[in-house]
């Protein structure tokens, strides 16, 4: 047998035992019967996201990128816990899936005129309820309760909107699964409430294995994608899986944010005086958790 | 098989999955309009594999899903964060503060002040250090303003080269108190720039002279316990502030600022520096404040008093003809929560005059009640409006006006002011424009603070500003400060 044929053997083979395989797998055979709902994939997609644990922690480091390519940095540490199912849901959701309220406490340390400021948002599930927020300014020792009601606007002057970094509820959209790849679900997600929202609808393409949402795509009214979100980094911690490194861009202006989250812990037992005693814990934040 | 041919296998079987299972053009240019198609499938991140990667190994270790690209990042990002960070990170305490020059000028000619009414560089430094239950926080501030030509320090006046902000320590001797002592920034109440229940110092003389609005908070010397029930099991917290020495506002006193001084008849300014007998003695001229406060159905509710002296001058020593701070209780009451798509406030006091009790002391101001209605709402992305109503009323006002000395002007019975906040952000949130109101359409005078400041970088910030004073009378609240308009503009390095 010549060199060459050799050669050529010996890379068909395993290609041809590969496309076998792919073709007969279980994966591929149980398709149609294995795969979940729209329902599910909505559930579990929200959950990676937002829901690991329940409770975590998390430094945060953010730089944004404008138009003219200058550089801002924030440097923050996010405190959250989930707060129980209330009674009446406890039986439809189990205590592993439950999706709904959570409470965020955000100290910041960087840029220092803002150092030891502290964001609180008591987030509401209930479909059009507001989030409860609170400032804490410590120059003026003012606990500040903030009328903000548009989920959409930006956050700490970055891409990304309080509702990127808190979470959408997944009541607020239509969702439908327009496509399945090889490596994705992808699904289309329509406001039930258009006047709320700047997008006509959004796309997402959701790792079928993770359940992570690998990339997001806003559309606008011409159907142009003016607003994208890609994970960068996926890492397991603490036996959850965890996007630690994502970009949001802005595609008109052409700037963009980088989040990185680092020091990432779950399961620390936050304690609930931590969000519910505001007035004590904005003004005297808990060393031990943030640092 | 024939070397170096099995790094090419291996190169096959890892990639020629994903190039038939992943989206083949990630890398493809934004479609133009239309759905996207299957080529619009973005890469799989690192850390995530695509199905057939599984089968190629076992799934790696924690710390280690990453390529070497995005470690490189990482590092990158991590001396990029090092360098930014200025190795302040490395000090076994907390520091930061900022350096600032700060200049404004008068627009009207007042005959009572200089022309230049704020022309200052300021260092603030802090430093914070937390040890495991308990903390240390200092602030101070080095000045210099030749516009007072005055330099030497003065703690309680805040003048002069060197002020202490903050030099306070923070403990928590029992699982459901928090102590401060010390020197401290004390705030509580719900109203924006108007002050009910708020009884701690403010300094006037920053605020109408176009500081930062930080600078409205003057420090006090003073010890805050507080007892958090729910840690105890009960419905309401404590505050409890106990100043053992009278701590004043710094008050407009003519130094920086002209104003209406009564005895003279007239506006009077740094000639006539308003003279005052404050209250000094340790633990005998003392004040104690004190918040009841607790949350029902997302409201918070609050109950306040007050024993102590009035903050600004509200009388005056008939022998000296020294003004002074006549003793002053204080009840109120507050309630705060969410109102439609906004927040809305509401809060009462009493101020009850101890040394006037009848309001017939034509050297003593006579009691009040004061009340405050506000309301903010997001109206549009990135713009809050917000408004309020405020009232005086003046109590006795009929033996106030029988008593008044002749040649004194009379003040109203009723002193209604409305305020408007406006507050719109522009360039993500780096631009952002001002304008705070107040209006009294029974003084018939307003003040307008309008604002611009602008986030050049992480560290330098530029602003500029104003305070507008607009009267019909001479001796109405800020009418009396007509002549003190002034535009200032200022720029900051943070640190």
């Amino acid at each position: 047998m010549s060199k060459s044929l050799k050669q050529t053997l010996l890379v068909i083979a395993p290609l041809t035992l590969l496309c076998v395989w792919a073709v007969f797998s279980p994966r591929t055979l149980g398709a149609e019967e294995e795969a979940p709902g729209v329902a599910e994939i909505v559930d579990r997609t929200n959950q990676v996201a937002y829901y690991q644990g329940k409770d975590g922690k998390a430094e945060v480091f953010m730089t944004i990128v404008d138009s003219q390519n200058r550089e801002r940095n924030r440097r923050f540490t996010i405190l959250r816990r989930d707060e129980g199912p209330p009674e009446e849901k406890a039986d439809k959701y189990g205590e592993d899936e439950y999706r709904g309220d959570q409470k965020f406490y955000i100290y910041f340390h960087r840029p220092s005129d803002v150092e030891d400021m502290v964001y609180l948002v008591w987030k509401h599930h209930e479909f059009g309820e507001d989030d409860d927020r609170w400032l804490y300014l410590p120059d003026l020792d003012l606990v500040k309760r903030i009328a903000a009601s548009d989920k959409r606007t930006s956050f700490v002057g970055s891409h990304f909107f309080y509702e990127d970094v808190s979470g959408r509820n997944p009541d607020n959209d239509e969702h439908e699964l327009v496509e399945t790849t090889g490596n994705y679900y992808v699904l289309k997600n329509t406001p039930k409430r258009p006047d709320m929202v700047e997008f006509k609808y959004y796309k997402m393409w959701i790792h079928k294995d993770s359940f992570v949402p690998v990339q997001i795509s806003y559309y606008n009214d011409r159907d142009q994608e003016y607003r994208k979100y890609t994970v960068q980094n996926v890492e397991k911690i603490d036996g959850y899986l965890t996007i630690t490194k994502a970009k949001m861009e802005d595609l008109q202006s052409g700037g963009h944010t980088m989040l990185s989250y680092d020091r990432v812990k779950y399961d620390r037992d936050l304690p609930v005086d931590i969000f519910d005693n505001y007035q004590r814990y904005l003004r005297n934040p808990p060393m031990q958790y943030i640092k | 098989m024939a070397k170096g041919f099995a790094p090419l296998l291996y190169f096959f079987l890892i990639f020629f999955p994903l190039i038939v299972f992943s989206a083949p053009a990630g890398a493809q240019p934004s479609l133009p309009s239309g759905l996207g198609e299957e080529s619009s499938s973005p890469d799989v991140p690192s850390g995530l594999g695509g199905p057939e990667e599984e089968k190629t190994g076992p799934s790696l270790p924690e710390g280690l899903g990453t390529g070497d690209e995005t470690q490189e990042e990482t590092k990158e990002r991590e001396e990029k964060e090092g360098a930014w960070l200025g190795g302040l990170e490395d000090l076994p305490f907390q520091f930061g503060g900022f350096w600032e020059v700060r200049g404004g000028a008068r627009t009207g000619n007042d005959p009572y002040e200089r022309d230049v009414s704020l022309a200052e560089t300021r260092l603030h430094l802090e430093i914070q250090k937390y040890w495991s239950s308990s903390s240390l926080d200092l602030a101070a501030d080095f000045l210099y303003d030749p516009v007072l030509a005055e330099h030497d320090v003065d703690l309680e006046e805040g003048e002069g080269l060197f002020d202490l902000r903050q030099f306070r320590y923070n403990f928590s001797p029992v699982g459901f108190m928090d102590v401060r002592a010390g020197r401290q920034i004390l705030t509580w109440g719900t109203g924006d720039l108007l002050f009910l229940n708020d009884l701690f110092p403010k300094d006037w003389r920053s605020f109408f002279s176009g500081r930062d609005v930080d600078y409205l908070k003057a420090p006090s010397d003073a010890v805050k316990v507080s007892v958090f029930g729910s840690n105890l099991g009960l419905p309401v917290s404590l505050d409890l502030v106990y100043t053992p020495r009278f701590d004043p506002d710094r008050f407009i006193d003519g130094r920086r600022t002209s104003y209406w001084n009564p005895l003279l008849g007239r506006r009077a300014g740094r000639h006539d520096i308003l003279e005052t007998e404050t209250p000094d003695d340790w633990f005998t001229d003392d004040e104690l404040a004190l918040r009841l406060y607790r949350s029902v159905m997302g409201y918070e509710l609050a109950l306040y008093y007050y024993r102590g002296f009035w903050k600004s001058p509200a009388g005056i020593i008939p022998d000296s003809g020294l003004f002074t701070h006549p003793e002053l209780a204080v009840y109120g009451a507050s309630a705060e929560g969410n109102v439609g798509p906004g927040i809305g406030n509401i809060e009462f006091a009493f101020y009850e005059s101890r040394e006037d009790m009848s309001g017939s002391d034509p050297f003593v101001d006579n009691s009040q009640v004061r009340f405050l209605m506000g309301y903010e709402q997001e109206a549009a992305r990135n713009f809050t409006v917000a408004g309020q109503y405020y009232l005086e009323y003046l109590l006795d006002y009929d033996e106030y006006r029988d008593n008044l000395p002749a040649g004194q002007r009379k003040r109203d019975e009723d002193r209604h002011v409305l305020t408007v906040r406006l507050t719109k952000t522009l360039l993500m949130q780096n631009l952002e424009l001002s304008l705070f109101a107040f209006y009294s359409p029974s003084d018939r005078d307003a003040y307008l603070r309008p604002r611009i400041s602008y986030d050049i970088d992480d560290h330098w910030r530029v602003e500029g500003g104003g305070n507008i004073f607009l009267a019909d009378e001479k001796h109405t609240f800020f009418g009396q400060f007509e002549k003190n308009t002034n535009f200032y503009a200022g720029l900051r390095y943070s640190f």
